[in-house]
């Protein structure tokens, strides 16, 4: 019980290590633009009393770190005052900073975006579940089959093919051809369709290849000889044994991708038109250079994905013993 | 070896001719506009069709072949180089060492999503091959930082090299002529892998807007450039879409083939 608990305790101190680290590194990412963010983002016609006020207005004047380096000056020691300590303090207020460009607060932006994001990216995991479920089990029971073939190329086209090329695919059949769906934007409900199997492809081909090499390895198990030795049906030795062992290692991928998810939505928001965090990223973010929205899509992304690989993490030991033990 | 892994070869080969006798194959000037010719299907003429402005598609996709693998090239060798020195380091010294860099520095990296880092990256640094390059650098090398951690971890408690430090080899020598040999082959499946993403990698961030600027023709500003009118000509969307895919299969079938025949105990899965 110490020992768990100890464990836990490292875990959880390297996840907030982690999380420290990657805000920090996001905070100084504005550090790196090339000239003058303010006069990157007024245009050249601004005029220095604009400037100076736009510096003061989002701190721009002051400080970046705790400490500078100048060729001419040295190290010098900046004290409290500065923007970094400004934006942890923000941040621990649950404060996102207000936007360079419409003065709106960034948190609210981004949680007006969010649960979009967060619909497509759970509806491209069921889409890719239920088709690599299926696929999988069957491939993996009967190995070298046709269904077998067939899923491997399935999977392999899956990974290739870029999700920009499968989304016009898709809408010029569906969408255009069929009409099942509208073509642009999200209109009524049943539109989320095209988007989670075009976000969803290269996931349940992922999940098509694990799930058969699992059931593979799985089928060779001494506890399966046994299964079959006492009479239970082969039906009930995959479904009731088999699946039950072999689809741990399929909930760690699951956790690991849902990040990989949230990040391709972006590529994917882009292709639809669906209003989530990533069309906010590239459009009001990086399209009007709006740095500080930029910080806090990848700050709010990356934490997500974190907590996700943090709690799958956890998940997996509570499913797996033996992970637990060694 | 599989024969997937030869198609990969012969996909990935004649890419990489594409890309180095471009000039020799393409039959256009790749920012040619012919405005009379827009949209024009494939023709004899023009083999792929002409896309929005009226250039050779054909030709674009040629040349395309050269900035994807230049890109592609250059990031896996110099992710590989970072990340093997990095990871042989953690692996060799153990102890704090490998608790810092594997425990602390490859999460962090490890901690953003697939393309976010690159694409944070980009937008705060602006677009441009080398930036890209260097964005796909910071994302990739960790992916070797690793497979070599664990190699050198394995490797390091061989009886060899207990006998090369017995002669008095100094850890250099021990790291880079008797641990080093016998650790790269992950590596070597693990580029061809790098090497797929690396592709994909810069298609989507030049997809995005982020990558390569027009009117250089690369595969994702293609694609992107061609998706407004993809219903009215599919094609200016097909043969770059299809480049993409194809090269990336090429590299992940040489990659799977590479690791099956690497490694005997997967063979007979």
């Amino acid at each position: 019980m110490k020992y768990k608990l100890l464990n836990f305790a490292r875990q959880l101190a390297l996840m907030l290590l982690v999380i420290w680290t990657v805000v920090s590194l996001v905070t100084l990412l504005i550090e790196i633009v090339p000239g003058d963010p303010a006069t990157v983002i007024l245009g050249e016609t601004a005029t220095q009393e604009q400037i100076e006020d736009f510096r003061t207005k989002h701190g721009l004047d002051r400080p970046a770190f705790f400490f500078s380096y100048t060729s001419e000056n040295g190290f010098v020691w900046n004290g409290g005052n500065n923007r970094y300590a400004d934006y942890w303090l923000g941040l621990l207020h649950g404060d996102l900073g207000t936007s360079f460009r419409t003065d709106r607060p960034i948190r609210d932006m981004i949680f007006e975006r969010y649960p979009a994001t967060i619909k497509l990216a759970l509806a491209a995991m069921l889409v890719a579940i239920s088709i690599a479920l299926p696929l999988g089990v069957l491939a993996g029971s009967r190995k070298n089959s046709l269904v077998d073939n067939f899923a491997s190329v399935f999977a392999l086209l899956g990974i290739s093919l870029p999700t920009f090329v499968i989304g016009p695919f898709l809408v010029y059949i569906f969408a255009v051809k069929l009409g099942w769906f509208s073509p642009t934007g999200s209109l009524y409900p049943e539109d989320i369709v095209l988007p989670a199997v075009t976000l969803g492809a290269a996931l349940s081909a992922i999940l098509t290849r694990m799930i058969r090499s699992s059931v593979i390895e799985e089928l060779g198990e001494d506890y399966v000889r046994t299964a079959r030795a006492k009479g239970v049906s082969e039906r009930k030795v995959l479904y009731k044994h088999v699946l039950k062992n072999g689809l741990i290692p399929v909930v760690t991928i699951l956790g690991l991708q849902l990040g990989v998810l949230l990040a391709g939505a972006i590529i994917t928001e882009r292709i639809f038109n669906w209003q989530g965090l990533g069309l906010l990223l590239l459009e009001d973010g990086i399209g009007k250079r709006d740095y500080r929205l930029v910080q806090g899509c990848v700050l709010v992304i990356s934490v997500t994905y974190i907590l996700a690989n943090s709690l799958t993490d956890f998940v997996y030991r509570k499913l797996d013993p033996r992970i637990r033990l060694s | 070896m599989s024969k997937l892994a030869y198609i990969g070869f012969a996909i990935a080969g004649l890419f990489i001719l594409a890309a180095i006798f471009a000039p020799f194959i393409a039959t256009y000037d790749v920012t040619a506009q012919n405005l009379a010719m827009r949209y024009v299907g494939p023709t004899v003429e023009h083999w792929f069709g002409t896309d929005g402005l009226g250039r050779d598609v054909f030709s674009r996709v040629v040349f395309g072949a050269r900035i994807s693998l230049e890109v592609g090239i250059t990031v896996v060798f110099v992710s590989a180089i970072f990340g093997t020195v990095i990871g042989a380091i953690a692996g060799f010294y153990g102890g704090f060492v490998d608790r810092f860099l594997s425990g602390y520095v490859f999460n962090v990296f490890l901690a953003f999503p697939g393309l976010l880092l690159a694409i944070a990256l980009v937008a705060f640094l602006g677009a441009g091959q080398g930036k890209l390059i260097a964005a796909l650098c910071v994302i990739g090398w960790v992916g070797y930082a690793r497979v070599m951690r664990g190699q050198v971890l394995k490797v390091r408690e061989y009886d060899y090299v207990l006998a090369a430090r017995a002669l008095g080899a100094s850890n250099l020598r021990i790291l880079f002529t008797h641990i080093l040999p016998n650790a790269v082959q992950p590596l070597i499946v693990q580029a061809s892998l790098g090497m797929a993403g690396a592709v994909l990698s810069e298609a989507s961030l030049s997809f995005l807007g982020l990558g390569i600027p027009p009117p250089a023709p690369s595969w994702g500003t293609m694609v992107e450039e061609a998706r407004q009118f993809f219903s009215n000509s599919p094609h200016v969307l097909f043969f770059p879409g299809m480049a993409i895919a194809l090269t990336v299969l090429a590299f992940n079938f040489i990659g799977d083939g590479l690791r099956e025949y690497l490694d005997p105990k997967q063979r007979s899965r």
